[in-house]
């Protein structure tokens, strides 16, 4: 449910960093956000080159019952959105982890990543 | 508090079927199962799903000069309901303030039955009782009230395969009953009482039976194809055909005319006690109205947003949902009544932005068949 390659914020968003590169991050909603959402209908998401701020709002999830925000784990720039999910806002519920990602961001600052969660601590938070 | 949430006879059901449950209307109720809203809402428009309404107020207004006291309270003329009919209607206080939306029955000679909100149920009964009781002395009837809505469990089966399932699974009688009336039929040798009502613009039928069969029946039901659905499908099911919820479209501020469902009363009635305010309002005409609204770019609106008209804002959205029968977001709400006649542009501020919005005609679905 948690893969242990990620890092988790208490906002209930993961962040998988680049094979390639240390400073490149893609980031998506946890299982658990999902699941607690519900099936989710739409995705606002910024543009790309937009600056995000750890811990601030980036965008908006609507599920058919409500909206939340959406807050970046991390600061930086982003370098890509998931269009796929301007259609299939659906892939957020089918896959979290994977086709459901919902940008990519390239980091102002690496050791931000100290500030989130491991995989174990994320699953104890959640009780 | 939680512990002080009530719980319908198919609580245990719910949670066997992984219901998630929330609060509803001092209920625990479930808000979707395991495959989610969406699934539910398609199974509802293409096959069948069941709904456990067991939460609802059921009471029973029996013996002499039950009807006529009906007449008295509600917003249409329940005495002349020949038997076994049922009518949608509204309960308005005196001044024509809708306290309820709620649907009566003739069950029997001097014996009707009336369904309202579970969240309106406790206060329905105080002013109902109150309303009844006057009416005992001044005509020195003995009408009786009685409360049967924790005994009696109530599912609700809906979509286009409802009536085949029914049939399949009782003594095949369901399918003569025509639609708003209500009959016995025998269900795993009980006799239940089956109405062909609904809140989700669907076919299908309403039945109430003895609590201690609840589990059993309800599980015949998915056991026989329908689907387990809850409150989350059932209110967009209910949105999408255009139907009002109590306390989030209306409430006792608003008159059935303003809110669309004029078409539900009758004032013309010296007995009724609403009826000269209502006639008035009726006269007068109304300062808003509910319309019905297609949500033309991107967002979903939802409850409490405003409404604007040439940059202005002329109303407020009172439910909004996205519609995946019609896969775009919906919603109703009032706007002021030249907006409405005119039919004019509108737009909806959805947190800050202002989207563009198209006012069209209620309901949004309406089955094929």
């Amino acid at each position: 449910m948690y893969p242990n390659d990620l890092k988790y914020s208490d906002e209930h968003e993961w962040v998988r960093i680049s094979a390639e590169s240390n400073d490149h991050a893609e980031i998506g909603i946890t299982n658990y956000a999902q699941d607690s959402l519900g099936d989710v209908v739409f995705v606002e998401m910024p543009e790309i080159g937009a600056k995000v701020t750890q811990f601030d709002k980036f965008g908006e999830i609507e599920s058919v019952k409500a909206v939340s925000d959406l807050f970046s784990p991390v600061s930086g720039t982003i370098t890509h959105i998931n269009e796929a999910l301007i259609d299939s806002p659906e892939l957020i519920n089918n896959d979290p982890y994977g086709d459901g990602w919902v940008m990519k961001v390239k980091l102002d600052d690496p050791s931000e990543l100290d500030q989130l969660m491991d995989a174990e601590t994320y699953t104890a938070s959640l009780g | 508090m939680k512990s002080e949430l009530k719980r319908t006879p198919l609580y245990q059901s719910h949670l066997q079927y992984n219901a998630r449950m929330t609060p509803f209307g001092g209920w625990d109720m479930p808000v979707q199962y395991q495959h989610g809203i969406l699934h539910e809402v398609e199974q509802v428009r293409n096959n069948a799903g069941i709904f456990d309404v067991s939460h609802m107020g059921r009471f029973e207004f029996s013996q002499h000069g039950a009807g006529k006291f009906l007449d008295t309270v509600l917003s249409v003329q329940a005495s002349a309901l020949r038997h076994g009919r049922a009518k949608y209607h509204m309960i308005c206080d005196e001044k024509g303030g809708i306290i309820d939306d709620a649907i009566v029955y003739n069950l029997m000679p001097d014996r009707f039955l009336l369904v309202v909100n579970a969240g309106n149920a406790d206060r329905d009964r105080e002013w109902l009782l109150a309303k009844m009781k006057q009416y005992n002395q001044k005509h020195g009837y003995d009408i009786q009230f009685t409360d049967i809505s924790r005994h009696i469990a109530m599912i609700a089966l809906q979509g286009p395969n409802a009536v085949q399932i029914m049939d399949l699974i009782s003594d095949g009688k369901a399918s003569k009953i025509r639609r708003f009336r209500a009959g016995e039929v025998t269900i795993l040798n009980k006799r239940i009482l089956a109405a062909r009502t609904g809140y989700t613009g669907e076919d299908g039928f309403e039945i109430m039976f003895d609590a201690q069969d609840s589990h059993q029946i309800w599980k015949l039901m998915i056991d026989s194809g329908a689907a387990p659905c809850g409150l989350g499908a059932r209110d967009v099911l209910r949105l999408e055909a255009g139907m009002l919820l109590h306390g989030s479209d209306m409430t006792v501020e608003n008159n059935p005319y303003e809110a669309g469902l004029g078409w539900t009363v009758a004032p013309d009635r010296a007995e009724y006690i609403a009826g000269q305010a209502l006639r008035a309002i009726r006269d007068q005409g109304v300062e808003k109205r509910m319309i019905g609204f297609i949500v033309r770019g991107r967002g979903i609106a939802r409850q409490g947003y405003s409404l604007i008209h040439e940059d202005e804002r002329v109303g407020s959205v009172t439910s909004g949902s996205f519609s995946p029968t019609l896969n775009a977001a919906i919603g109703i709400g009032y706007v002021q009544t030249q907006v409405a006649d005119a039919n004019a542009k509108i737009a909806v501020e959805i947190r800050g932005k202002t989207v563009d919005a198209e006012i069209v005609g209620l309901p949004f679905y309406k089955p094929t068949k």
